[in-house]
């Protein structure tokens, strides 16, 4: 099998309350910088010779005061080079000046400064279980931590799911690392703390931090089949032309039945005066986000996805020796 | 128990959207208003936002929680320049449907919310009200899911939510539910319910006798709050996972109720009680992890119309 190697990731960023009411996130980078804070000074000692340093954050602390997903805007969708560089209009919505508050912390987006890898915690309403959200299908970092996941929970429902978006057009926190993910987890409902999902939450987050540090020391990890989701297309609620309020609720054959399969002619839609309205594409397609809060304000009930399978290698750490190699590789490329 | 005869019961008001977030009432009321027709035969029914800007923020409210809103006192303060927004409204309620205590206020005043405990079908009601009585035991007799009821033992005085308003009144409640979500099944459950509301308002008015019985309830006796740090006042803990889901299952002194964020379980102390409102998100700020209740049995007369 053919083997990658690639470069350390000495530092890592765990990010929650990015959406202020998504509580798992907050109480787990709450809890993981009180450990920080009670770790004695000889433990900080042993673990600066670990492989890696962790920056943990509170992404959108005033919504998470307000207890809202948001103050004046989305803060997930407010990475993308266009908005972090453009310049700030005289009253700037609050998010927007927050993500180049958090792209100087741990960016600079595309610079050799950005932090290795970040990783963004987010809860849905839809029972979506445990999914690993990503811009890409051969980030071999981010799928390897998946399978890696995996294979330490068993018992939970884990999916990977792929949003084809160029690094261009790559809108969420997570974009600012060289490597990045979400790890989103439901159902859940918003202003909410459910004690499973947060361990879940926890667990997953330590598999995460664990792999890093073994990746790090030189551990060659066997690469396999990857079952990937990738996005296809979002469908919204039937809406009244007037008023715009929508007119069905997610049909109960539908609803929390996130990755099963749905086909032409299924009933997706139950409207308020009990009509089924059923699934009019062609294409047989698998569901998830059914019915995120969140979204009814984006215009998306549920999105719709394929499902395929990735080859990942086998990966491993970049000696010294390959680093400096291909750090004068690129060198001598430049000269020609 | 003597028979009761009560006037007849012809003016209904269906209410949603007292929590702006609490979507099944919102889109209750949104349909019901679209059927020009009213009138359910003997039965005139106004359909009512009550919360129309927290509806339209999708918040539980803008300034202050309307469902607090209707003490007697709070209905007669004055108003000024500070008065919140959910004062002035509960006022105008007051007068579009009340006022409370008064001749002219509705007959029956349903009040439609949701919850994110897992508490099913609830009536929840003021103390011994004989009409509310039977419409829970007739729904209760005609779902299939089932129907619980709570009974808050407070004076109408000091009753403080919107049902309080109509001369007689209960709010149905519905969960599980995330705020801002509207479920297919939550909402027909609702739809059930005041179905059955109506049917039973009509059956009552055409001049039906109903046997009284006895109906089980519960009775709210202590509220719970999160672990909370002393500094931060954050809370340190969430619901135990063996308590999470199971509203209205006894539970007894030394069954888990919360796991901390480090992981240590903490216990009940004190009697065996139902548990309900179990992890319901708006609580939060109203220091409430969870209440608990005990078991009574209420006994009713038999009713019916009282006839000139």
């Amino acid at each position: 099998m053919e083997l990658v190697c690639l470069p350390r990731l000495p530092r890592v960023a765990v990010c929650g309350g990015t959406h202020g009411n998504e509580l798992s996130g907050v109480y787990l980078v709450r809890e993981l910088l009180r450990v920080q804070r009670e770790t004695s000074e000889k433990e900080k000692e042993e673990e600066d010779k670990k492989s890696m340093s962790v920056l943990t954050v509170l992404a959108n602390p005033k919504a998470m005061q307000r207890c809202s997903r948001y103050i004046d805007t989305d803060l997930n969708r407010c990475f993308t080079h266009a908005i972090l560089n453009s310049p700030l209009s005289d009253k700037p919505p609050y998010e927007m000046v927050r993500s180049r508050d958090l792209n100087a912390l741990l960016g600079p987006k595309g610079s050799c400064e950005a932090v290795d890898l970040v990783c963004d915690l987010h809860n849905t309403t839809a029972n979506m279980g445990l999914c690993f959200i990503s811009y890409s299908d051969c980030d071999w970092i981010c799928l390897h931590i998946f399978r890696h996941l995996q294979r330490q929970m068993p018992e939970i429902s884990m999916r990977y799911i792929h949003f084809d978006v160029s690094n261009r057009e790559s809108y969420s926190l997570d974009s600012i690392g060289k490597h990045g993910f979400a790890i989103e987890i439901g159902p859940q409902p918003h202003g909410v703390v459910r004690s499973n999902i947060y361990t879940t939450m926890k667990s997953g987050v330590q598999h995460m931090l664990d792999w890093v540090h073994f990746f790090n020391s030189g551990t060659t990890f066997e690469g396999g089949l990857v079952e990937v989701f990738t996005m296809v297309k979002n469908i919204d609620y039937p809406r009244d032309c007037v008023t715009c309020s929508i007119t069905a609720a997610i049909h109960p054959k539908l609803q929390d039945r996130d990755f099963c399969l749905l086909h032409p002619g299924d009933p997706m839609f139950q409207t308020f005066s009990g009509e089924t309205l059923r699934y009019k594409g062609k294409e047989a397609l698998y569901p998830f986000f059914i019915n995120e809060c969140a979204y009814y304000e984006k215009g998306i009930a549920l999105s719709l996805a394929r499902k395929k399978h990735v080859m990942i290698p086998t990966v491993r750490v970049q000696t010294e020796q390959e680093e400096q190699a291909n750090k004068l590789g690129f060198a001598s490329e430049e000269e020609e | 128990m003597e028979h009761v005869t009560v006037p007849p019961l012809s003016r209904l008001a269906i209410c949603g959207g007292t929590h702006g977030n609490e979507m099944s009432g919102v889109y209750m009321v949104r349909e019901m208003q679209k059927h020009k027709d009213a009138r359910a035969g003997s039965v005139a029914i106004t359909t009512v936002m009550s919360n129309p800007r927290a509806v339209d923020a999708c918040r539980r409210y803008i300034d202050k929680d309307l469902n607090r809103c209707f003490t007697d006192a709070l209905l007669s303060s004055p108003i000024t320049d500070s008065t919140p927004y959910e004062l002035l409204r509960a006022k105008e309620l007051n007068d579009q449907l009340g006022p409370k205590g008064g001749a002219g206020a509705v007959d029956l005043l349903c009040d439609i919310h949701n919850t994110t405990a897992n508490m099913g079908l609830c009536l929840i009601f003021y103390s011994l009200d004989w009409v509310t009585l039977h419409i829970y035991k007739y729904i209760q007799s005609k779902m299939t899911t089932p129907v619980r009821a709570i009974q808050l033992d407070i004076p109408l005085s000091e009753a403080y939510s919107l049902e309080s308003v109509g001369k007689y009144g209960f709010a149905i409640e519905v969960g599980p539910q995330p705020g801002g979500v509207v479920r297919a099944d939550i909402f027909n459950m609702v739809k059930e319910a005041v179905d059955l509301t109506i049917e039973w308002l009509q059956r009552f008015n055409s001049g039906e006798t109903f046997d009284g019985g006895e109906v089980e309830a519960f009775s709210p006796v202590q509220t719970v709050d999160y672990p909370r740090d002393p500094t931060t006042n954050e809370i340190t803990a969430a619901v135990h996972p063996q308590l999470q889901d199971n509203d209205f299952k006894l539970l007894q002194p030394g069954d888990p109720t919360f796991l901390s964020f480090s992981g240590e379980t903490m216990r009940h102390e004190g009697a065996a009680l139902y548990p309900f409102f179990v992890n319901e998100c708006a609580y939060y700020e109203k220091k409430i992890a969870y209440q608990l209740a005990k078991k009574i049995t209420l006994t009713f007369p038999s009713i019916s119309v009282k006839k000139d």
